[in-house]
């Protein structure tokens, strides 16, 4: 066993590349869900945004306008649960589970064409000579603009939802609908735009596995992510930036038991491989016996004006 | 009916052969039962190839019905009840979980051929076929032991099963055959098919210094990070994965159903078609080897060629002796050469290689 094969810079940053898009697909549910709806639709949304983002990429030449695409087209999946949901008032769990299965339908006929096919990849920012820092410039300075971009949601997200009015009426939208309306605030309109939100994070997460991560186009090479992404958001206790910590540390764990493994580590491979399954578990069971949980309470409720 | 008539008379003529009179009538129905998509570059879509082959084969002659993304249960007997209903005559089951499966099926439809791929239980209407991929492993095992710089091979394996593990034992035996300096890692990832998670395990390999990555997944995610990280080279699994030659995909295993499938349909219609097992290689042109690039050197792949002409020919068999058990415990003496039982059982490594197989 050599573990010193294992170096701490390379390792975390593969773990950013290999965390982003589960934290996208996440963030964006979480805001979802903050907003009281519950959109099990992420892996459907996920795997739009993965084929869009890579048809647009491949025709445009333009890695950037491909991720435009993704989040256009995981919104536009989205808008359809909106509707479904919000406007003829239909179940969300079975709604969301339909989108899933639209998604993976759907991708799998529009992507087609595009088997096979290489995707202009995305150039890694060339922040000079901070990237030659040792350790640093490695983990935080040599990243392609997709990983910045999600860290700032982060902190966008967290800081709207903290400080914003707009941020208010959403989370009391999630909270007691009935009192939002009563207070005057249209919960409807509410509710589809923070489900536009997450469609679009959804898809520019997909649109990050088969442009950057993968690079390519798979039939369903989304292969679970959106679950992850789900599950993320419970762990997460509904916050920002437990987000982060949670696709980071499942990310994180995940890259870490494939490199114990490449480097022989003389630990039980089926234990590795359960690993970051393992270790969500554990921390989400610590943080619930915190009473940090705090689920949105009207999560999952339809509303309708006349209620 | 008249057209039809036609056809099938066009088509009977054109193979020269006396039909069994029910043929004539009908087109043969042959169905297909897939375990992933037919898009997975991989797996299903050389079965799905083999489909195809049959198709081209015998026309009009026979129709095909296929079900993609079966899952391995009880979902496998609805599908191949529902096909046998509704008239399929054979049907090929193209995954290892089917098998418990298929024989439940086969018993309440005997007049129905069921063809499993992998297993080993068989019936009087059910016949088994696989390939032997590990003599194709061999070939990959020596290319890969020459081109090495590092002198570190990464292995991305799915799952623990003997097939799995042969191909490691075929690959390593002949890496080190080439290069007695090289060094196995090897990575189990626990899926036939997640590009994200393939694409890490090559990412993880390659930073722990391995320039060649052998695969037995089924995307190609993990030449694309061959492919990202450069200097780095990988072999196309099951189908050519031509898309990443000339390098990093320097030559490929390829699965070819398409002779067999049409071979066991003849049969059929000649009404010789009999339960029996079949396990081909190289030689039967079940394995293939896909072509050897110019990133390889001249010499290295002369010598590739030699050796899968010489396992093709029957002249060498890739599991020859003296071949030790990883503990070092002596398995196949000078000469000797694996038996069928104990390769489609493995379940050990071979010496040199490091690390545990997980149960």
């Amino acid at each position: 066993m050599d573990l010193t094969a294992i170096q701490p810079a390379i390792l975390i940053a593969s773990l950013m590349v290999s965390s982003t898009p589960i934290l996208l697909a996440a963030l964006g549910e979480m805001v979802v869900e903050r907003a009281g709806v519950l959109n099990l639709g992420v892996e459907g949304m996920m795997i739009t945004g993965a084929v869009a983002g890579f048809a647009v990429a491949i025709n445009s030449g333009s890695p950037a306008l491909g991720f435009l695409g993704a989040a256009a087209a995981g919104a536009a999946l989205s808008l359809a649960f909106a509707v479904l949901t919000q406007l003829l008032l239909s179940n969300h769990v079975a709604t969301g589970l339909a989108l899933t299965l639209a998604g993976l339908g759907l991708s799998a006929l529009v992507g087609k064409p595009y088997e096979g096919m290489k995707a202009p990849s995305l150039p890694k920012l060339d922040l000079g000579p901070l990237a030659e820092i040792p350790f640093f410039g490695r983990v935080l300075f040599s990243h392609d603009v997709m990983v910045y971009l999600s860290l700032a949601l982060v902190a966008g997200v967290w800081a709207f939802l903290r400080y914003t009015r707009a941020g208010l009426i959403l989370r009391a939208v999630g909270e007691s609908a009935e009192a939002a309306h009563a207070l005057g605030y249209h919960v409807i309109r509410v509710r589809i735009l923070a489900i536009l939100f997450g469609g679009a994070l959804a898809g520019l997460g997909g649109a990050y596995i088969s442009l950057v991560r993968v690079p390519q186009w798979t039939e369903g090479m989304t292969a679970g992510a959106g679950w992850i992404a789900l599950a993320i958001v419970v762990f997460a206790s509904w916050r920002a930036g437990w987000v982060l910590v949670g696709a980071y540390l499942f990310g994180g764990v995940t890259v870490l038991q494939l490199n114990l493994q490449a480097a022989g580590a003389a630990v039980p491979v089926a234990l590795l491989s359960a690993s970051p399954y393992l270790v969500t578990i554990l921390v989400l069971v610590i943080i619930s016996a915190r009473g940090l949980q705090g689920a949105p309470a009207a999560l999952g409720r339809s509303f309708h004006a006349s209620g | 009916m008249h057209r039809r008539t036609l056809l099938s008379t066009a088509a009977a003529l054109a193979m020269g052969l006396g039909l069994p009179a029910a043929a004539q009538d009908d087109p043969m129905k042959i169905g297909f039962i897939y375990v992933g998509p037919i898009g997975d570059g991989g797996w299903t879509y050389t079965h799905n190839q083999g489909r195809l082959a049959v198709e081209e084969h015998f026309g009009d002659a026979v129709e095909t019905v296929y079900q993609e993304s079966v899952p391995e249960g009880a979902d496998a007997v609805r599908a191949m009840t529902q096909m046998a209903l509704s008239g399929a005559d054979m049907i090929f089951a193209t995954s290892f979980g089917y098998m418990d499966q298929v024989l439940e099926v086969a018993e309440k439809f005997p007049e129905v051929k069921f063809e499993h791929a992998t297993g080993y239980k068989r019936a009087d209407n059910v016949s088994t076929y696989s390939a032997r991929f590990y003599e194709g492993r061999a070939v990959q095992g020596h290319i890969a032991g020459r081109m090495t710089d590092t002198n570190v091979i990464g292995y991305i394996a799915s799952y623990p099963i003997p097939e799995v593990i042969r191909g490691i034992n075929s690959a390593y035996i002949h890496a080190k055959k080439a290069n007695p300096d090289v060094e196995f890692r090897v990575v189990w990832a626990y899926t036939w098919f997640d590009p994200a998670k393939e694409a890490d395990a090559a990412t993880a390999l390659i930073e722990q210094g391995a320039d060649v990555i052998l695969q037995h997944t089924d995307s190609t995610a993990p030449l694309a990070a061959a492919e990202a990280a450069g200097d780095v080279i990988g072999f196309g699994q099951a189908s050519d994965m031509a898309e990443y030659k000339p390098s990093p995909r320097v030559s490929s295993i390829l699965d070819i159903w398409g002779p067999y499938y049409i071979d066991r349909i003849q049969a059929a219609m000649d009404g010789t078609w009999e339960s029996q097992d079949t396990w081909h290689g190289i030689g039967d042109g079940m394995v293939g080897i896909g072509e050897i690039t110019d990133a390889v050197p001249a010499e290295v792949r002369e010598e590739a060629l030699a050796l899968k002409e010489s396992i093709a020919s029957g002249e060498y068999h890739p599991f020859t002796g003296p071949i030790n058990r990883q503990d070092g415990s002596p398995w196949l003496a000078d000469g000797e050469t694996a038996d069928d039982g104990t390769l489609l059982g493995m379940d050990f490594y071979v010496e040199g290689l490091t690390g545990e197989i997980p149960n």
